[in-house]
């Protein structure tokens, strides 16, 4: 059996988690899910549709919001209960961070972002590193595989699975696991409207634009195409733009349907964080520019000259 | 305030890597090093903290001994002293990493209020070591720090998520991971690099483990050379452009 840890906020389910599912059953072994807190009992529906047949609810008086270790005491009395033969999770700060406390508790080995798992004695993986431009295959000895799954590399497939069972239980949590936690939230930088986790449409500016006044026909172009604007790491070290809106290894990782990088050349930081765009358009003066290797489409040129004239024709086009 | 900042020596690769020929390793012949970007943030946290609170800012990391280059120039930023531990220049695995570092932390006379690390390596992002160290140090962990602020014995964190900031808290002695954006860091100055020759960098000496994350060979990931198709040059390739965006419904 392999053992997916679903993470949610606030009963909300990371959508990451369930490609850690479809992984998980690829492997073709039984699958069953945890979650940890009492809200994520209502996602034994969805659990269930991408194949876990038994959700597990770990919850504590203790765990009121993520409490990362708590987390890693819950799977580690899961794991010594059920004997799976792995344990799965999204390759997402969340995934990787409880996961690790899964591992640091058991005092046994974890692979993060893997694109491929193979279980066996030892276990085997290809991970990413180097911001996804190297692949590492590794061994994994120890009997139980602790692994998180890299982000977008394995597309979520519904298997139309029934809801899973859910079998509620209580990790014997230590005072030192819930001492971290969330304690609130705000709703912080964000501009309120569409953010780069769920825009569809980013236009993303690098040293190419100049400067934070450059920005301006970037910000009208993506709210012309209904999305919202992102940049490279240059943009926001030199203080054109705010943090959140940072795009790459450093920053966000983000797939939308469209992503326009104008005036990027493509550090492999910023391509980590975009490369898995459905399609890419590049707007640079360099027709060298390493970017264009990940691109569907290019123009060469200004984007101070492309981007005003496409904003123009787009309106134009649209009536 | 003692703060303890971890750092890693890792070469500063541009737009392509090449591998070495055994392909276990990054070819670095042609390349310059550095540590990761947001370890820049922990040492200019560290340094700002002891510069509010007084105290010392120790650096340490694991490496070879060439990783003292890297030591020099942040202990130019404004920390007090560094501790290398030097290995044979093979890269170790996250476990051994970090029964290695919780050893050299252990052995240190100072007990650390604050320990920070760099919210992932550059090069083996493995997302780990800071938690097993606080495991074994039986410490309480805030990852992927955002903005931070010492006060009263609490370290009060900010994670930046999808929507929006999540707050946390640790009472000291505490271990944060920290993220680029936390602070600007600073460039040393010509007195800190001429103070920073002088500091002192102990030397230690640890033996490799048995991986057990057994690096068995390094590829370059499949070159995801799409074939851009050039629309124009210029103003001129908007038209092409607007009819693309029709097609896939951009717009």
């Amino acid at each position: 059996m392999i053992l997916v840890l679903v993470d949610h906020d606030r009963g909300e389910i990371d959508p990451l988690s369930l490609r850690a599912l479809t992984s998980a059953h690829k492997l073709g072994h039984d699958v069953e899910a945890i979650v940890i807190g009492n809200d994520g009992a209502a996602l034994a529906n969805i659990v269930g549709e991408y194949g876990a047949q038994v959700l597990h609810v770990a919850s504590h008086a203790a765990i009121t919001d993520y409490t990362p270790m708590a987390s890693g005491r819950a799977l580690k009395d899961l794991v010594e209960k059920l004997k799976p033969a792995a344990v799965l999770a999204a390759g997402s700060p969340r995934g990787n961070e409880q996961l690790a406390h899964l591992a640091a508790f058991l005092d046994i080995p974890m692979a993060a972002e893997c694109l491929e798992i193979t279980l066996g004695s030892p276990h085997h993986v290809l991970r990413a590193r180097w911001a996804g431009n190297l692949i590492e295959s590794a061994y994994v000895h120890a009997e139980l595989l602790v692994a998180t799954v890299l982000s977008f590399s394995v597309e979520p497939e519904s298997i139309s699975g029934a809801a899973a069972t859910v079998a509620q239980f209580e990790p014997a949590l230590q005072p030192a696991d819930s001492v971290v936690k969330i304690l609130s939230r705000d709703a912080g930088e964000s501009k309120g409207g569409v953010t780069l986790n769920d825009a569809k449409v980013i236009v993303s500016g690098g040293r190419g634009v100049g400067g934070p006044d450059g920005f301006g026909n970037l910000e009208e172009l993506a709210a012309l195409l209904g999305g919202t604007v992102g940049c490279s790491r240059v943009v926001t070290s030199s203080g054109w733009r705010p943090h959140a809106e940072q795009v790459g290894q450093t920053g966000t990782k983000v797939a939308p349907d469209l992503y326009i990088a104008a005036g990027i050349s493509g550090a492999m930081q910023h391509i980590a964080g975009m490369k898995n765009s459905k399609t890419i358009v590049v707007i640079n003066t360099d027709p060298e520019a390493p970017i264009l290797r990940y691109a569907d489409y290019a123009i060469i040129g200004d984007l101070h000259q492309v981007i005003p004239a496409l904003t123009s024709a787009i309106r134009q086009a649209k009536g | 305030m003692d703060v303890l900042v971890c750092l890693k020596r890792v070469p500063l690769a541009g737009g392509t890597l090449i591998l070495t020929p055994d392909s276990r390793d990054i070819e670095t012949k042609h390349l310059g090093f550095g540590i990761s970007p947001h370890e820049e943030n922990a040492v200019e946290a560290g340094v700002q903290l002891v510069e509010q609170m007084g105290g010392t800012l120790t650096l340490l990391t694991l490496g070879p001994s060439d990783a003292e280059e890297q030591l020099r120039s942040q202990l130019a930023i404004g920390a007090t002293r560094a501790v290398l531990i030097e290995t044979d220049g093979q890269e170790w695995d996250p476990q051994g990493t970090a029964a290695a570092l919780v050893d050299a932390i252990v052995a240190e006379e100072t007990n650390f209020d604050l320990i920070i690390f760099g919210a992932e390596s550059a090069d083996s992002a493995g997302y780990q070591i800071h938690i097993r160290i606080a495991h074994a140090l039986n410490r309480p962990i805030v990852t992927n720090v955002k903005s931070m602020k010492v006060e009263n014995g609490i370290v009060s964190c900010e994670r930046v998520v999808e929507h929006g900031r999540e707050h946390y808290e640790a009472p000291l002695p505490a271990i944060i991971t920290v993220r680029d954006g936390l602070n600007i860091p600073r460039y040393p100055s010509v007195p800190g690099r001429m103070q920073a020759r002088k500091k002192v960098v102990d030397i230690k000496k640890a033996e490799p483990r048995v991986p057990k994350l057994e690096k068995v060979t390094l590829a370059l990931a499949p070159s995801k050379d799409k074939g851009a198709e050039i629309l124009g040059k210029g103003a001129d390739a908007v038209p092409a452009l607007v009819e693309v965006l029709k097609q896939i419904g951009a717009f």
